[in-house]
């Protein structure tokens, strides 16, 4: 019997040392471990054996069965991992074959910079709003503290359409819709269109868009512009980033001030792209004037407030150095797919 | 408005700060520098040359040789210049020095020209004689410069001695961005009553004596002004015995930095005050002023009338003219008469100092299309008061130059006196809208500076005449702000209650279009609002086609930007056909922009500006691709519901048997199709064109980003394929109708797989297989269920003359 289980045992590793694939390894597990196998014979003629052997007989049979089986097992990993192994071999490619792209659509330069003027200003809690792009000349100029023969309403620069309704000039007049309605406080920032008599060229387009910020509160002051605008200008245009307030005159804001951001070229070396300054004009701001308050029926001695208003085509054409604006009207794909 | 920085000094004569100092500094209280010029630039080595010898050039006819005295040395110099003689006091560059230009008078080269010692036509020349041009100037400005040659000194000149000096050319011109609220600002005292406070200077305005002789000027003219409101002030002064001569060198190189031509005494001292005061004035010939009366009166329509410049104009009666006892004389602010001009042999001369209402002045020298000097200041809107100093400056310099005898008085119809405006002070409300702490003092240092007076009494600002700009509080802050410094003020961020940031759901829906144009392979295109009529015809739109019935612009660019849309295709398919002709292939394009509805025209109430989604492209893809852009739009907007598309619908732009109107619930939300060929045609686009319109502001309407949790189902579902016969004229959007109807509660889905005309099937006829899927949500589906289901379909399929495939 012993000698049998020595020989079944041998003969067993013997075939597994030789298999070079896993359906063998399976002829091997049936022919000494299934139920017809040669083992399992074994096993069953334990009947023929002396009862006080038993347990010693049995115990050989175990030991020979566990040992074909851990075999088995082993010899199986090796062989999955052989297998695997040559599959990742025949599977290497050449990773610089052109890449297989999805054709994703772009979008335009003045979206990408609105939508970062956006998020910095709903970032601090503004509202976006919009207003008409066919505007009253009340809310054009009017409520805005530019009166009647005032000569920014000259023809020269204002698209009429009757004598009254005008293409709005500016964003601004959405702060006088806004500031109407009397929901105080108020902070919004206002995009879109605006129209301006100006002969297409490359630096000049008679339609253009703007982002307009108001802010009104209680104790608002120009300190509040100054640091809210510098804010802006880190988010937008780098950490580094150093704003320049200087005076200037808008009728509907006083006092009034020109923003410059140190030039993200150079950072305020001087360079050709900010003419050798270092500063680059960026925005129009001011504190709004209490007359402008007034006409839109806030108490201009309890509430004050600023206002800003910037040029998305300004910003896109400095940050990506587009130096003609006809490209952004024209729309030709190899220049929008740049962005 | 340019200055000159001598000019400024004259008032300011502490200022001693560099040209960019200047710059920087002004600019940041408030008087913008655009840039400035140097007049010097590039002059080095230049020093006053005496001319000691002539003599010719032995291998060269037009060549001369001067033995010149430059003061240390004598040197030799050889020319082609043909007006020097011996004796001639002349600038000379010295070897090694610089000039600014040629001769030729061309642009000045950015590094100037380095003149060196050397020969010609072997003769040794060491150094140049200058010519005006080669100085960086010209005979506008030096009229007394030879046409070509060198630039002859005054004869006392001393050899040796800087020449840029003498010409006056140490000197740096300030051009100035001026806005439009600070009128005193054009004017060389307003700007340098600005730069005294920005320095901390003081500022020495110039001080005018009384001046005239011991006539009366009421003995020899009457002046009367007949329309008040457009003339709120006329001054008149008279000079008599008048000698006209070049004006003293100061006066021609001040006017000549600002880019004034000096002519002659008279001419030079009226833009002299102009410049200096910021007050247009103007001279008739009392000689030629009939019955010597000046009347200031409205022109007649339809009157006729020739300026000094020859030209005839056509007047109205918004036109303010002066006249004389019978004539008209001058155009009000504008342009003085041919009839009265000063003449060389003028002997009398009446000076006009006026105020005329700036609206007025704009508008009539549009309206003649005559925008001068003079105009451009009046129409800003002088300050009356300003008038008076001007005159009294004018006669002072006439006397001081010996340009005539001034007559004693003035003439001055001045009915309603313009006076200083008080605005009641407080540094605390000042502090408060600032966000500052600068105590009242300070601030009432600025106020002296300025020449604003105080009331300590009543605590009030006293803004004067000039000041026009200041009118309450703000204003006066804005003055605090300038002189403390901008930079000066602290930066904080608003204080108070939070508010939420947020975008309308408008915004959030186009910012959906756009995320799925994008990843659908649209690039955002922007095209103008405006265009041209002939727009409608390209689209083979009908005459009575509403979207004809645009809003026109009354002053447009062109007849090209003349309309504001009514459609955005014309856009759409303008950037199409542009990238067609560049030969950019399968290009696919989005828009986000409103049409403009007028709702009457003429337009009585703002339009109806409608947001439209507007989708185009050509190349990969076709109508399918379209109708799939759409409808991953909706999904992705909550417009999960049935879309139906109606082939039945107008829009002549689209191909005929391949266009849609796309209803939502009943709603026509939009449309979409192919560019029907003949107006791919009008846009010269050789390939086909798939467009789609949504109309957002309807789109919106069935918008929702409420989103709900349906159960994923347990039990099994059943599907049944069915193929069908189908009379080639019925949808599938109508089997799709009729299963969606009749399928009942448990139908699921139902997806087309296979559509096929072709030899197996009967002519006039397509064979159609749908596959048909239904659930039940709380148990497993019978065969009878889904039979019943399926019966109620077939009826219904049947009704449509469609027979189920053997």
């Amino acid at each position: 019997m012993k000698d049998q289980l020595e020989k079944i045992k041998r003969e067993a590793l013997e075939k597994i040392d030789a298999s070079d694939a896993l359906d063998k390894l399976n002829d091997i597990r049936v022919a000494y471990l299934g139920k017809k196998g040669e083992l399992t014979q074994v096993l069953k003629s334990m009947k023929d054996v002396a009862p006080e052997d038993r347990p010693r007989v049995g115990q050989m049979v175990n030991d020979v069965r566990t040992l074909i089986e851990e075999k088995l097992e082993n010899t199986r990993k090796e062989l999955a991992r052989k297998a695997r192994e040559e599959q990742l071999k025949r599977e290497v490619i050449d990773v610089t074959l052109p890449a297989k792209k999805n054709s994703v659509g772009h979008s335009h330069p003045n979206e990408i910079a609105l939508n970062e003027v956006e998020q910095i200003f709903v970032g601090m809690g503004y509202e976006v709003i919009e207003g008409p792009e066919v505007e009253y000349d009340e809310y054009n100029f009017e409520k805005l503290n530019i009166p009647a023969n005032h000569p920014a309403k000259d023809e020269q620069d204002t698209f009429y359409i009757t004598k009254d309704i005008v293409l709005r000039t500016q964003t601004s007049p959405v702060q006088a819709r806004v500031m109407e309605k009397g929901k105080l406080p108020i902070r919004m920032i206002s995009p879109g269109r605006v129209f301006r008599s100006d002969e297409v060229d490359a630096t000049h387009s008679p339609s253009f868009h703007q982002v307009e910020g108001l802010v009104i509160d209680k104790h608002i002051t120009f300190a509040d512009l100054k640091g809210t605008l510098a804010e802006f200008a880190r988010e937008m245009f780098g950490e580094e980033t150093k704003v320049k307030f200087r005076p200037h005159h808008f009728p509907f804001t006083e006092p009034s001030a020109e923003m410059d951001v140190t030039c993200f070229k150079c950072g305020g070396k001087g360079c050709r792209f900010c003419k050798g300054s270092g500063w680059i004009e960026i925005l129009g701001c001011g504190m709004v004037h209490p007359h402008v308050l007034e006409m839109c029926g806030i108490d201009s001695e309890e509430y004050s407030g600023f206002a800003f208003g910037v040029g998305l085509e300004r910003i896109a054409l400095l940050k990506y150095e587009i130096d003609d604006m006809r490209l952004l009207y024209e729309n030709d794909v190899r220049f929008l797919k740049q962005f | 408005m340019n200055t000159s920085i001598a000019w400024i000094k004259a008032y300011v004569p502490d200022l001693n700060v560099t040209a960019q100092e200047y710059t920087d500094a002004l600019t940041l209280s408030g008087t913008k520098v655009e840039n400035y010029t140097c007049l010097d630039k590039n002059l080095e080595k230049i020093v006053v040359g005496e001319i000691l010898s002539i003599e010719r050039h032995p291998d060269a006819d037009k060549l001369i040789i001067c033995q010149v005295n430059v003061g240390s040395e004598t040197v030799q110099i050889v020319t082609g210049a043909p007006n020097v003689k011996v004796g001639d006091k002349v600038p000379v560059v010295l070897d090694g020095g610089k000039v600014a230009g040629g001769h030729d008078g061309g642009p000045l080269p950015e590094e100037g020209i380095r003149i060196k010692k050397g020969k010609l036509r072997g003769v040794e020349s060491c150094g140049m004689m200058c010519s005006i041009e080669e100085l960086g100037s010209n005979r506008e400005m030096y009229p007394d410069a030879p046409e070509s040659g060198i630039y002859i000194l005054p004869a006392d000149s001393v050899p040796g001695a800087d020449a840029v000096e003498l010409l006056g050319l140490h000197d740096v011109v300030h051009e100035y961005e001026i806005t439009s609220n600070r009128v005193d600002c054009y004017s060389v005292i307003g700007i340098a009553r600005e730069a005294a406070a920005t320095f901390r200077l003081p500022f020495y305005p110039p001080v005018v004596k009384e001046t005239g002789n011991s006539e009366d000027i009421h003995d020899y003219l009457k002046v009367r002004v007949e329309d008040e409101d457009l003339c709120p002030r006329y001054c008149a002064r008279m000079v008599k015995n008048i000698k006209l001569a070049p004006s003293p060198e100061w006066m021609k190189r001040r006017l000549a930095a600002c880019g004034i031509r000096p002519i002659n005494n008279l001419v030079d001292i009226t833009n002299y005050v102009m410049e200096e005061y910021g007050q247009p004035m103007h001279a008739f010939d009392y000689d030629t002023l009939a019955g010597h009366e000046i009347v200031v009166k409205r022109a007649k329509d339809g009157d006729q009338f020739q300026t000094l410049d020859g030209q005839m104009r056509a007047l109205d009666h918004d036109v303010l003219m002066i006249n004389d006892g019978e004539k008209e004389v001058g155009i009000a602010g504008i342009m003085g008469g041919e009839n009265s001009k000063i003449t060389d042999d003028v002997k009398t001369m009446v000076f006009e100092a006026a105020c005329f209402d700036g609206t007025n002045i704009r508008l009539s020298a549009k309206r003649l299309g005559l925008r001068t000097d003079a105009s451009g200041k009046f129409e800003k809107g002088l300050d009356p008061n300003n008038a008076e100093a001007a005159i009294n400056r004018a006669c002072q310099l006439i006397e001081e130059l010996g340009a005539g005898e001034v007559v004693g008085g003035m003439i001055d119809c001045y009915p309603v006196k313009k006076t200083e405006k008080r605005i009641p002070f407080s540094a605390e409300k000042i502090n408060r809208l600032l966000g500052t702490d600068i105590d009242a003092g300070t601030m009432k240092d600025y106020f002296k500076m300025l020449d604003l007076g105080f009331d300590e009494e009543t605590q009030e600002v006293i803004a004067p005449t000039w000041r026009q700009d200041l009118e309450r509080l703000a204003d006066i802050a804005e003055e605090v702000a300038r002189f403390f410094g901008y930079d000066k003020i602290p930066t904080t961020l608003p204080s108070g209650e939070a508010t939420t940031g947020k975008l309308s759901f408008k915004l959030r829906v186009e910012g959906v279009a756009r995320e799925i144009a994008e990843f659908c392979g649209f690039s955002q295109g922007m095209t103008y609002s405006f265009e041209s009529p002939k727009a409608f015809d390209k689209l083979l739109l009908p005459e009575d086609s509403p979207l004809r019935k645009a809003i026109t612009i009354m002053n447009p660019l062109g007849e090209d930007f003349s309309i504001m849309r009514t459609t955005p295709l014309n856009g759409m398919l303008t950037s199409l056909a542009l990238n067609y002709s560049r030969r950019n292939k399968n290009v696919r394009l989005y828009e986000l922009a409103n049409v403009y509805l007028p709702k009457a025209l003429p337009l009585t109430e703002l339009p109806d500006e409608r947001m439209q989604f507007t989708l185009g492209m050509y190349g990969e893809g076709d109508f399918f691709s379209m109708k799939g852009v759409v409808e991953e739009f909706f999904d992705k907007i909550g417009m999960t519901g049935k879309v139906h598309y109606n082939p039945d619908c107008s829009h002549p732009y689209l191909h005929p048997g391949r266009k849609a109107e796309i209803i939502y619930d009943g709603v026509t939300v939009g449309y979409l199709g192919e560019l029907h060929p003949d107006c791919a045609d009008n846009y010269k686009i050789g390939e086909k064109v798939y467009l789609a319109v949504l109309d957002m502001p309807n789109v919106e309407k069935f918008a929702t980003f409420d989103r709900k949790y349906t159960g994923i189902a347990k039990h099994p579902a059943v599907t049944r394929d069915i193929s069908m016969v189908v009379p080639k004229n019925v949808l599938v959007g109508q089997i799709e109708d009729v299963i969606a109807q009749r399928g009942g509660k448990i139908l699921e889905s139902y997806q087309l797989f296979d559509i096929y005309e072709g030899s197996q099937i009967v002519a006039g006829f397509k064979s159609v297989a749908y596959s048909i899927t239904f659930r039940a949500k709380d148990r497993t589906l019978t065969d009878e269920d889904v039979n019943a289901s399926m019966k109620k379909i077939l009826n219904g399929l049947k009704d449509l003359g469609i027979e189920l495939r053997a």
